[in-house]
């Protein structure tokens, strides 16, 4: 029994619900969603550390033991991604402090923040599949509000592109689901790792294992199933952007990490060579899309794409190397892409646009958002000493080792071409000149405002560093959460006990 | 029982395909309402029918007296069906709004926010 696995669902929730019940108060609840989202953080550090040093945890939910109860599992990859929803919320939240108007605000914009926390936290903590199917909806009928809160047009028309597709993806989970529950009459992951190798008509695994993959591919925004990602990200307010860029594709992400490593691995030669194109081909039209772009957050948004494409390249590739590197890319990723899109957002209230066009002379006018946007930037398209480099290089070297020649073409293209996009950002934003203002510039930022928008800029740029100064560290605790992904029998002897393991 | 539910899953989902394919933002959500009760009644059969034996746990006993229904599908599928009712009331709220702020209910008019 371990209690504490529990505590980053039940943080977030509760302070979703007192939110909720102080609707008018709106200084309780912005304490409030920076007290839950800074506790959620720490509870999540607490949760690495006590993984990182006494192996997988478990816990029970209503003391039913599994597989008949809904089992909650901590292993270092659901611990790492805690610590992750923890920061990107954290910081996202300091940052909607002074980011949001008071029309946001009134709307229920906090606790639907951390309605949706607890439900990325719920994805990455469960052990149970169905319950992972919970979890999911928890986390998009949050973001669904969140997309169209304010209720402008541009959000209204990719609210309903984004709501249509994730509601098909979850059809096709819940169908999924169903299936898997009538072939082997249980949900509990680990029980499905021992029941379905079992299984005489592998086949029927693998057209089930089909299913997964479109799913969690519709919510990962890979290849070819990420339309609904480019036509909504840009449309709603920076800091509900950023969340989402940072977190809800990197669930579909975590949730394929965690089928494919520990349910279906019957037949990897087929299902890992489809997810091998997949991410080349995931990288390449992402990237290829950001090129055509010319506003800020669109060029972002196809950048999120052509990311998913490396981490499905490290499952697909399938060596310990292999998911080290895509582990050690998605922390880089998260902390970098969330900072990108927090970055825009300080862009448009100094100039007032998210246009490239409207944009310019921000290295003369604001030189330290210069750098701030450098370091993310130049990391994401891999400059060495950045985290970006490090995820690269492992992928890469895994790639070589594997033989898989094209795929580490395909990744060492789309890092020029992303070099490119970011340069172009650079150049258009921050290198020419000014252009003549249309409308009265806004109001110079300072005080508070100022600290509280560049506070968490400057601690994830911090963060990026620190990935890439202390790589070896990161890749300590990747390699062994790699480590825990290819040997099922741990998970299964965590949930089920000993004696289940033949 | 089985293949007739099957047949009525299959035609549920086509129904629903078909619907979302349209043009009209309502029938798209009336396909996604058919996906979703096609995706229920999958569940429910999948997992078996067992006609007449609820799954009652007799006086005396801590278990089911001989075979008895699967519990666990409908408790899943009456998960399905709360959270669809949820996520699908606010699709019909969303459309209502999308509808008065783009002023067309024709799915190729949305074109704003495409690439």
């Amino acid at each position: 029994m371990n209690p504490e696995i529990a505590l980053p669902i039940l943080i977030p929730l509760l302070g979703a619900a007192v939110s909720v019940a102080f609707w008018r108060h709106m200084a309780l609840q912005r304490h409030l969603a920076v007290l839950a989202t800074g506790a959620l953080l720490a509870i999540g550090l607490v949760l690495l550390w006590e993984v990182w040093h006494g192996g997988i945890l478990v816990m029970d939910m209503g003391v039913w033991p599994a597989p008949f109860g809904i089992a909650l599992v901590a292993d270092l990859l659901a611990a790492i991604m805690v610590v992750l929803a923890g920061f990107t919320g954290f910081a996202v939240t300091l940052y909607s402090l002074v980011s949001l108007d008071r029309e946001h605000e009134n709307f229920g914009y906090y606790p639907l923040l951390q309605l949706l926390l607890a439900g990325v936290c719920g994805a990455f903590l469960t052990g149970d599949i169905f319950n992972l199917f919970v979890w999911f909806e928890v986390m998009l009928i949050a973001s669904f509000a969140l997309l169209v809160l304010g209720g402008r047009r541009t959000q209204m028309e990719g609210g309903l592109k984004y709501v249509t597709l994730n509601l098909i993806a979850s059809a096709i989970f819940l169908t999924a689901v169903g299936l898997l529950y009538g072939m082997v009459g249980t949900l509990n992951m680990a029980d499905l790792a021992v029941k379905l190798a079992q299984v005489e008509a592998q086949g029927l695994v693998t057209v089930l294992s089909l299913l997964f993959m479109i799913a969690f591919g519709i919510k990962a925004a890979a290849f070819p199933l990420f339309f609904w990602l480019p036509a909504s990200y840009h449309t709603p307010p920076v800091a509900i952007s950023a969340v989402f860029a940072g977190l809800l594709t990197k669930v579909g992400v975590y949730a394929l990490y965690r089928v494919f490593t520990l349910i279906f691995t019957h037949d990897v030669g087929y299902t890992h060579t489809l997810l091998l194109w997949g991410a080349g081909l995931t990288m390449l039209t992402g990237v290829l899309g950001a090129a055509a772009q010319f506003e800020f957050r669109r060029i972002l948004s196809f950048h999120i794409i052509s990311q998913i494409g490396y981490m499905l390249m490290g499952l697909a590739l399938f060596t310990p190397l292999a998911l080290l590197g895509g582990i050690f890319y998605i922390v880089h990723h998260i902390v970098v892409k969330t900072n990108l899109f927090l970055v825009s957002g300080v862009a448009r209230r100094l100039q007032g646009s998210y246009e490239l066009r409207d944009l310019g002379g921000l290295y003369r006018s604001a030189p330290g958002l210069s750098v701030l946007f450098l370091i993310p930037a130049l990391s994401l398209a891999g400059m060495p000493p950045l985290s970006g480099f490090f995820g690269k290089f492992i992928l890469v070297r895994a790639g070589l080792e594997a033989g898989a020649y094209a795929i580490v073409f395909v990744a060492l293209l789309v890092g020029l071409l992303t070099l490119y996009s970011m340069l172009k950002i650079w150049a258009e934003v921050f290198w020419k000149a000014a252009p003549e203002p249309t409308s009265p510039s806004p109001a110079p930022l300072q005080g508070p405002e100022r600290l509280l928008l560049y506070a968490p800029i400057s601690a994830m740029a911090a963060v990026t560093v620190a990935i890439g100064l202390g790589a070896a560290w990161v890749y300590d605790v990747a390699e062994a959460a790699a480590a825990q992904l290819l040997d099922p029998a741990l998970y299964v002897e965590a949930v089920l006990g000993r004696e289940r393991l033949q | 029982m089985e293949p007739l539910l099957a047949l009525v899953i299959g035609g549920l989902y086509a129904a629903a395909l078909f619907m979302m394919l349209r043009r009209s933002i309502v029938k798209l959500v009336i396909g996604l309402m058919l996906l979703s009760n096609a995706a229920n009644l999958l569940i429910f059969t999948a997992a078996g029918l067992t006609r007449g034996v609820p799954p009652l746990v007799p006086e005396g006993l801590t278990r089911p007296d001989g075979l008895s229904a699967d519990p666990l599908p409908q408790a899943l599928v009456l998960t399905a069906i709360v959270i669809s009712f949820g996520v699908l009331a606010f699709a019909v709220v969303l459309i209502h709004r999308a509808y008065e702020a783009v002023g067309t209910d024709d799915l190729r008019r949305l074109r704003d926010t495409d690439t």
